[in-house]
This record gives C-alpha cells, structure tokens and sequence, in this order.
C-alpha cells in the first residue's frame, strides 16, 4: 500500500482535496425545474383574460432564478452585507426605471390609437 | 493609542480627540473582504447590469406603445397592427422543417447556458483545491457549451432573418419574407429591431466569455496560475460567465415567454 502511495504523490505536488460539489448540483437542479415549470406555465395558461396573472409568476419564476445564480453560482450571497447592498441597491432602481417607462409606453399608445377620435 | 512618544498627549489634555481611527471604513484594511480585481468585476457587472436593464426597458416600453392581440392564441395572425406572440414566431428546431415546436429550439439554448454555468462553478470549485487536471477540464466543457449556445443563436438568427415559406402580405401586394432592420414579417419594425439588438449584444457578450475562458484554458495549462499560488483569474471570469447566464435568464422571460 505504501509503494503505491508514493508513486502516485510522485506526481502531484501537494495534497490535492476532495471535490465538494453537492451545493453546486443542487442549485443546477433548481434553475432546471424553474425554467420547466415555466415552460409548463407557457403552455398549460394560454386563456388571455390570464395574461397579466401569468406573467407576474414568469417575473417571479425569473427573479427566484436570478437569486440562485447570483447568491449561489456568483457566491454573493456568501460576500459581505456592505457588499451585498453595493450590488443590490443599485440594481434595484431598475425596477423603478422599468415600471416608469412600461407605464410611459402605455400612454403613448393609448395617445396614438386615440389621436383622431 | 499612539506609537510615538512625540505624539503622547500631556497630561493636561486627557480628552486626546485625535487617535487613530480604526473602525470598518477609517482605511487599512479591505471592508468587503473581497480582492481588487473580483470588487472591479463586481462593479463592472453591475454597469453592464444597466446597460441590459436599458435594453429590456426600451422593449417594455415599446411593447407597451404597441397593440395587443387579444384573441387566443391559435387564431393569432402576423400583423403590424399587434406585436406577436413569441411562440408563434420562435418555433423551428434545426432538421425539423415545417413542424411547429414552440420555443423548443430555445428550450434547448437555455439549457446550454444552464450546464455552461453548471461547469463554471465546478472549474472555480477545482481552482480552489489547485487541482489543475480538473480545472483544465471544466473549461474546456465551458468553452464547449459556450460555443453551442453560440452556434445555436447562429441558426436562430438566419431562420428568424429567412423568414416563413408563407411569409406577410404587404399593403402594395408584395409577400415580406423574414426581417432585416427595416421590415419584418411577423410584426412591428421595432420586434425584430429589438430582437437583433438584445439577443446580438447578449450573444457577443457570450463570444468574449469563449475568448476570456480560452485564453484562462491556455494560461492554466501553462500552469500561470499554479506558479502565482491561486485560481482567482477563474473565479473573475466565472463572475462573468454567470452574468451572461443571469441575462439570458432575463431575455428568455421577457422576450420568449412573456
């Protein structure tokens, strides 16, 4: 046993660790089931009068994804709260930025289909 | 407090008001315990979080100013009057012509980026073990799934510029075959306009992750980052990739599925 321990650390300097990738399949395994469930939802929920309830579970479905992938995959759930809030807070006035100008495009429509009645 | 002899307040002044401030944010040490390069692509990210973020908007906001057609969906037409319906204009699968699988094709792009993601984080993993075999591995599967995404996105963009066999009858009589940035068939000039510049500068943001992960390929296998003690070249890169990833995640909500 001994022989054959010493011909192998011949070759590799220095104790390479076991791989601990459990936590990185897990969260693979989240994002796969998110993006079926969506996919379900894309195809079960096809009544229009159902349109708006539909995609606000698509923006939450995405939203959940997008914490997985950054908090876990991007390790930012595992950095330091001042860091956390550095990314987040400014990501969060996008959110502002995208229901002013959906609210805006909305307007402007309703404007031009109307401008001549 | 102080070091220096020559600095000791007398004894007069026992309120000594300017000692060496050591809390968090007074300076000498790292408050986000994080190294330069990862902080400056953490911030690099978040610049490019907006421009996305203005791409996405600018298709709220245009989608919003257009029509919506609002009978149920398989008695959709193409029409200028009312932006499409995702599914009805996403639905080839390379080989299958002439079948109707909705948003198959992109299904299977979203997949691609999910796994790529998947054996990022397992190259990162094994660069935190130094374990080089593994991280030349993991790579090379990254680099691997990148260029599928991409040659995926290649075929979506010539079976979206070629257009339907059927194609749009125009106002003048004339039949619209696929789009260019002028006109399309399958709705406002704006739905392709969008189309080509979201998924376009999504899919060279993907081609620089390929250059970036083949040069860390070559840079590991010449054992760069074993010499320098640490894998940390692959965990900024990482950050990258998985950015892409999270856009993808996005434009596959708002511009397929919503």
């Amino acid at each position: 046993m001994s022989a054959h321990a010493t011909t192998e650390h011949a070759y590799v300097p220095g104790e390479i660790a076991k791989p601990n990738t459990g936590w990185i399949w897990k969260t693979f395994w989240v994002l796969v089931i998110i993006t079926a469930v969506e996919f379900a939802i894309a195809f079960a929920m096809t009544n229009p009068e159902l349109r708006t309830f539909r995609n606000s579970i698509f923006i939450v479905l995405t939203i959940l994804k997008a914490f997985f992938i950054v908090g876990e995959f991007m390790h930012l759930k595992h950095e330091t709260k001042s860091l956390i809030w550095t990314i987040l807070i400014p990501t969060a006035l996008l959110v502002w930025l995208v229901v002013a100008l959906v609210t805006e495009g909305s307007s402007i429509g309703e404007t031009l289909a109307h401008m001549f009645s | 407090m102080a070091h220096s002899t020559t600095l000791e307040p007398t004894a007069a002044t026992t309120t000594y008001t300017d000692a060496p401030r050591t809390g968090t944010w007074d300076g000498g040490n790292e408050p986000f315990k994080a190294s330069y390069g990862k902080l400056m692509m953490w911030f690099f990210l978040l610049s490019d979080a907006f421009t996305f973020g203005a791409f996405l908007t600018a298709y709220g906001m245009i989608r919003h100013k257009h029509g919506v057609f609002t009978g149920t969906a398989d008695k959709f037409f193409f029409s200028t009057a009312h932006w499409p319906i995702p599914e009805k204009v996403f639905n080839g699968f390379p080989g299958l012509h002439g079948m109707d699988l909705p948003l198959a094709f992109v299904a299977l792009m979203t997949m691609i980026l999910i796994f790529s993601s998947v054996t990022m984080v397992l190259a990162v993993e094994a660069g935190h073990r130094m374990d080089k075999a593994d991280v030349q591995k993991w790579l090379l599967w990254t680099i691997l799934f990148g260029a599928m995404f991409l040659s995926s996105q290649a075929w979506e963009w010539s079976h979206f510029i070629g257009g339907s066999e059927k194609g749009l009858l125009m106002a003048d009589g004339s039949v619209m075959h696929g789009a260019n940035l002028a006109t399309n068939e399958y709705g406002p000039p704006l739905f392709a306009d969008l189309f080509f510049f979201i998924t376009g500068f999504h899919g060279t943001h993907v081609f620089s992750g390929v250059c970036l992960l083949v040069w860390c390929f070559i840079a590991t296998t010449n054992g760069t980052f074993e010499k320098r003690g640490h894998y940390e070249m692959v965990e900024k890169i990482g950050l990258y990739w998985h950015f892409v990833d999270l856009v993808w995640v996005f434009v596959f909500t708002f511009f397929y599925l919503v």
